[in-house]
Order: C-alpha cells, then sequence, then structure tokens
C-alpha cells in the first residue's frame, strides 16, 4: 500500500510539473534552446566546424566577414589576424567555456552545499562561527582578484582554472543553503526525527539536504554563467587557459589589438559570451520560478 | 550607536586575520621569492643569507607571526621590481581607481535610479519588459567587451573620445561608462524591487486614500523610503566595481592598481599583489561597515543595541 501510495505521488507530481513546465513565460524555453544548441556545438565541434580552427594562413588575415566588401563566402564571419577562421573558433571555444563553467560549479557547489549543511545545522556553534568568518573575509575580496591571485601562484592553465573558480566561488552556496538548513531544521518533521533518535548525519542527508535543494540548483545555474564570466575575464587578461587552446576571452584580447581596422576580431566572441550567458540566466530564472517561488527576483547575489 | 560602532569594529579584527591568513598560504605556495630578487650570478651563499634575511628558514607558523608583525607596523614588503616599499607604491595609484570607481558609480546611479524608478511606477508594462529586457542584456555582457565596442564606436568610428590613457576628463569618459552601465543593469533591478516593496506598504495607500496628489504620494512617501535600502544597495556592490576596474584598466590602460596587479603579477612581484589585495579588502571591509551605519542611521526603526548575530 505504501508504494502504491508513493507511486501515485510521484506521478501527481510529474503531472504538477509538466503543468507548470508549460505555464511559464517563453524565456525559459528561448533559454534552453539556445543552451542546448550551443552544447550540441561544444560536443560535435570537431564534425561540425568549416575549417580547422588552428590553421595558420598567413594569405588569408583579417578577411571581413561574407557580407562585407572584401569579404569570402567560405568565411562566414571573416578570420582573425593569422588567417584562421572566426566561426570555426567561436565553435570551438564554447568547449572551454561550458567544461570551465560546469565543471568550476561542481567543485564550488560540492564545498558550498557541504559546508553551508553543516554550518546551517550547527548554526550558532563554533563550527558556523568559524564558517561564516571565513565566508565574510572571503566576501571582502572581489572574487576576480582573489581568483587572480590563486592563478598566478598555481601556474595558468584549464585544470587550473577550473580549479580555481571553484574553490574561489563556493561562498555564495554557503551562504544559501546555510540559510534554508536554518528555517528547514525547525520544521516538524527534522524535530521529529530528531526526537526518534536519528543521527546527525542521518537527518542531514535524509531530510535537509532534499530540502535545500531546489534553492541549490536556482543558484548553481546561474553560478555556470558567472564562472564562464570570470573564466572570459581571466583569459582576456592573458591569465585564463593557453593558447593553442581556444576561448571566447583569448579571442577578444587577440581582437582588441586589430580593432582599428578589423572590428569582426573583437566583436563576435563577445556576442558569443552574451548568448551564452543570456541562455543560462533565462534558464536559471525560469528555474527559479519553477522550483523556489520563496526566492524573488532581485534578490539572489545580495541577500544578507 | 557609538555602542554599536565599536562592536562592529571588533567583528572586523577576525576577518582581517583571516584574510591576511588566506593571502599569506598563498604567498607562501607561491614559493621561494629568493630566486626572483637575485641577479644570476649569485652564489649559494647569497641565497642562503637573502634566505635568512627574509626570515624564510623559519617554520611556517613563525613566518606568519612575522608577515602579521610586520604588518601592523605598515611594512608591506619591498618590491624587487621598483626597489620601493609595496604600500607606497600601490597608494600613487589607489587614487586614480578610486577616482574611475567613483565616476562609474555616479554613471550608475544615473543611469539605474530614473530606470529603477520607472520600471515599478509601471510595471508589468512594456516600459517595465524593455528596461528588464536592457538590465538582464547589460549583466550578460562581460564587461570589457562593452569597453572594447565602446572604442570602436566613440574612438575609431567617431573619434569622440581617447582610446586610452589618463590625465583628462575625457579619459574618463569611456572607462566609466563601461564599469558603470555593467552596474547600472545590476542596480536597476535591485531599486526597481525595492521600490516595488515601498508601494505596497499601508503608509503608501493611506496618504493615497486621503487624497494626496500620485505626484506627492511618490516624492513625499515611496521615493525617500525607496532610497535606504538603495544605499545598501550601492555599498554592496563595491566589491564588483573594484574587480571591474582591473580588467577595465587593462583595456583602457587606465594607470591604477588594477595595472599595477598584472604587471606584478606577470613579474611575481608577490609583495606587491598581496598589499594590493589586503587594501582592496580593508576598504571592502570598511566600505560595508559604512554602508551599514549610514543605513542604520537612514533607517530609525532598526535597533542597532540589541541586535544578535
Amino acid at each position: 500500500m505504501d508504494a502504491k501510495r508513493a507511486r501515485n505521488s510521484v506521478g501527481s507530481r510529474t503531472m504538477f510539473h509538466v503543468r507548470k513546465i508549460t505555464s511559464f513565460g517563453p524565456h525559459g524555453l528561448i533559454g534552453f534552446v539556445f543552451f542546448s544548441m550551443i552544447s550540441l556545438l561544444a560536443i560535435f565541434a570537431p564534425w561540425i566546424v568549416p575549417h580547422d580552427p588552428f590553421v595558420i594562413e598567413a594569405t588569408q588575415r583579417l578577411i571581413p566577414p561574407a557580407w562585407m566588401e572584401g569579404g569570402s563566402s567560405t568565411f562566414l564571419l571573416g578570420t582573425d589576424h593569422l588567417g584562421r577562421d572566426i566561426f570555426s573558433r567561436l565553435i570551438y571555444g564554447s568547449r572551454i567555456s561550458l567544461l570551465v563553467g560546469i565543471l568550476a560549479v561542481v567543485i564550488a557547489g560540492v564545498i558550498g552545499l557541504f559546508l553551508g549543511l553543516i554550518s546551517g545545522y550547527f548554526g550558532g556553534s563554533w563550527i558556523d562561527q568559524l564558517i561564516m568568518r571565513v565566508v565574510d573575509a572571503m566576501l571582502a575580496i572581489p572574487t576576480l582578484l582573489l581568483v587572480l591571485v590563486v592563478v598566478i601562484v598555481l601556474e595558468p592553465g584549464l585544470a587550473t582554472l577550473i580549479f580555481v573558480i571553484g574553490i574561489t566561488s563556493w561562498v555564495q552556496y554557503t551562504r544559501i543553503v546555510r540559510g534554508e538548513v536554518l528555517s528547514i531544521k525547525e520544521r516538524d518533521f527534522v524535530r521529529m526525527a530528531k526526537t526518534a533518535g536519528a543521527s546527525n548525519k542521518h537527518i542531514i542527508m535524509k531530510h535537509i539536504l532534499p530540502n535545500a535543494l531546489s534553492s541549490f540548483t536556482v543558484i548553481a545555474t546561474i553560478g555556470v554563467a558567472n564562472a564562464i564570466m570570470t573564466e572570459s575575464s581571466l583569459s582576456f587578461l592573458g591569465l585564463g587557459v593557453q593558447s593553442p587552446d581556444i576561448t571566447w576571452g583569448s579571442m577578444l584580447n587577440d581582437g582588441k589589438n586589430y580593432i582599428a581596422t578589423s572590428w569582426w576580431v573583437a566583436t563576435f566572441p563577445g556576442i558569443a559570451i552574451t548568448i551564452t550567458v543570456l541562455s543560462i540566466t533565462f534558464m536559471g530564472d525560469w528555474l527559479r520560478d519553477f522550483l523556489d517561488p520563496k526566492l524573488k527576483k532581485g534578490g539572489d547575489t545580495n541577500e544578507t | 550607536m557609538i555602542q554599536y560602532v565599536r562592536r562592529s569594529l571588533l567583528q572586523v579584527i577576525p576577518s582581517l586575520f583571516i584574510i591576511s591568513f588566506i593571502i599569506f598560504i598563498l604567498v607562501y605556495v607561491a614559493g621561494d621569492p629568493v630566486t626572483l630578487m637575485l641577479p644570476e650570478t649569485a652564489t649559494q651563499e647569497d641565497r642562503e643569507r637573502l634566505t635568512v634575511a627574509l626570515g624564510l628558514d623559519q617554520p611556517f607558523h613563525m613566518q606568519y607571526v612575522q608577515y602579521v608583525t610586520n604588518m601592523l607596523q605598515g611594512d608591506f614588503g619591498t618590491s624587487y621590481v621598483y626597489r620601493q616599499p609595496a604600500f607606497d607604491l600601490v597608494m600613487e595609484r589607489l587614487g586614480i581607481t578610486l577616482l574611475l570607481a567613483a565616476c562609474s558609480m555616479l554613471v550608475a546611479i544615473v543611469i539605474s535610479i530614473p530606470l529603477g524608478l520607472l520600471a515599478a511606477l509601471y510595471r508589468n508594462s512594456v516600459i517595465d519588459f524593455f528596461i528588464s529586457a536592457i538590465s538582464i542584456l547589460g549583466k550578460a555582457m562581460p564587461n570589457f567587451w562593452i569597453g572594447i565596442m565602446l572604442i570602436l564606436f566613440f574612438s575609431v568610428t567617431y573619434q569622440i573620445f581617447p582610446v586610452s590613457g589618463s590625465g583628462t576628463i575625457s579619459h574618463l569618459v569611456l572607462p566609466s561608462v563601461t564599469l558603470g552601465v555593467a552596474l547600472a543593469a545590476e542596480m536597476t533591478r535591485l531599486i526597481r524591487a525595492s521600490v516595488l516593496e515601498v508601494i505596497e506598504q499601508d503608509f503608501v495607500q493611506t496618504a493615497r486614500s486621503k487624497g494626496l496628489v500620485e505626484s506627492l504620494v511618490l516624492s513625499r512617501h515611496v521615493f525617500l523610503n525607496a532610497l535606504i535600502p538603495v544605499v545598501t544597495i550601492i555599498g554592496l556592490q563595491f566589491p564588483q566595481l573594484i574587480g571591474g576596474t582591473i580588467v577595465v584598466e587593462t583595456v583602457f590602460s587606465w594607470p591604477g592598481i588594477g595595472r599595477l596587479l598584472l604587471s606584478a603579477m606577470n613579474a611575481k612581484d608577490m609583495s606587491v599583489v598581496q598589499t594590493i589585495v589586503f587594501v582592496i579588502a580593508i576598504i571592502t571591509i570598511f566600505t560595508n561597515l559604512l554602508t551599514d551605519m549610514v543605513y542604520r542611521l537612514l533607517d530609525p526603526r532598526i535597533k542597532y543595541d540589541n541586535q544578535s548575530e
């Protein structure tokens, strides 16, 4: 009977979700479609690109986009200062951005979730105090600055970048999760579990974690966009992923030097970053409405 | 109030220690500065002498104690590139970075307060939709890209403002707008939310129902009350703003601490790097503190005597 009831409740919950998915505005769908397209491009990049993005062709330097005078239909968005096809490089660039964005959030999320659960569950204890003081200290150093300093200590590179963005951006997850846990642990089912003699570990894993996950998911989604932004900034400063790996940030850095004559080199990578960040933001906003109506718009990053 | 200030200041102290510890670990991991500081012809003896002189032969905890003691005495180490005290180097360039930050904040305020108000007053209308679309877009664009696009438009195509450098007001325009736009995008959303919150409150309804003209309701009751959270919003944007200057200074060759930081990092000039991080952290902490106090002064409802952690 229990199993049946469980199945029923799962079934009705699924129906509820389906109804809700369709009832929210179109921006979530747009975000989802764009993000899926970018992901597919990233995954299948080697088979899609019209040109080899790494091949330097001195005779084809700085060719304008196809629709401009002097443009060539073989290079849709033109070529850069080394004669490489910008369109192909943009497609390849999505790989690093998504990889860094997602893996960095996984690292930050795991640390943030763990510390947030502990800090919230043992709220007010010395461990909570310690964690919150570290959070305060981390908040006083701008993320980008912290990332820069750690990168230079560990030598720039792809793995460093993922690791560093991960270990410097867990603070926001800790704060959100801690806040959630503080309120969840006052609820009746947690008190009852405690009275029934359940261990702390059991209560945290079975009762608190599942209830804290929805806010966490929303923040983590937006976190991917933030991580992509940080990665681009670092690559733009020349401290991110190193050549020959292609990133949008380093393409922009190349393009900056040719801005007076060839606008397209710096313009398109910026558009790529903007579209990617926008699509993730849309998905995050939609997830927020969908999973967690409590988290109102406008208070996601600055709640104290 | 004085008691509150004293307690807040006391709370800052552990934060400062943790920050100094984080920075110390980074510098410790970064490795041996001796090789960088000595000429290539240096002998093994020279190396050992310098290691002892710098206290690097001491165990980890002793090094940290020494580090904090030096810092408390105002000694942040010497830049081996410039052969100058790191603290002086940073202070020389801090002013020009703060100037950029202040101008950017001004741009952001000028843009975001009217837009946030408009969006809230005409909520769920076309205007609101349009403004929130702009602010979402503004947040999604990387600031260095905005900077490059502004250069493309205003320096390359129309030659109104110089591409880079500093010294005159026209040099200040593009970098401030670059940083200000991104900031305005974030602030517009928050200001909209804050105005909406006030509009829905009872005293506004009362003012309306006693027959007050709508413009008076807005100017007397809504606007001033909605401005109180704006103070917090502005204060909280500060770390982001300073982080942004690092990138924007590079785009526009602005000679502030952001550029100093990058060149120091490339040269592994760690004493300069750690000084910059520490100075920025201190400024951030005190900005937050100041924001908090201004907020409390403006909003008499918040009690500062028996607040609990």
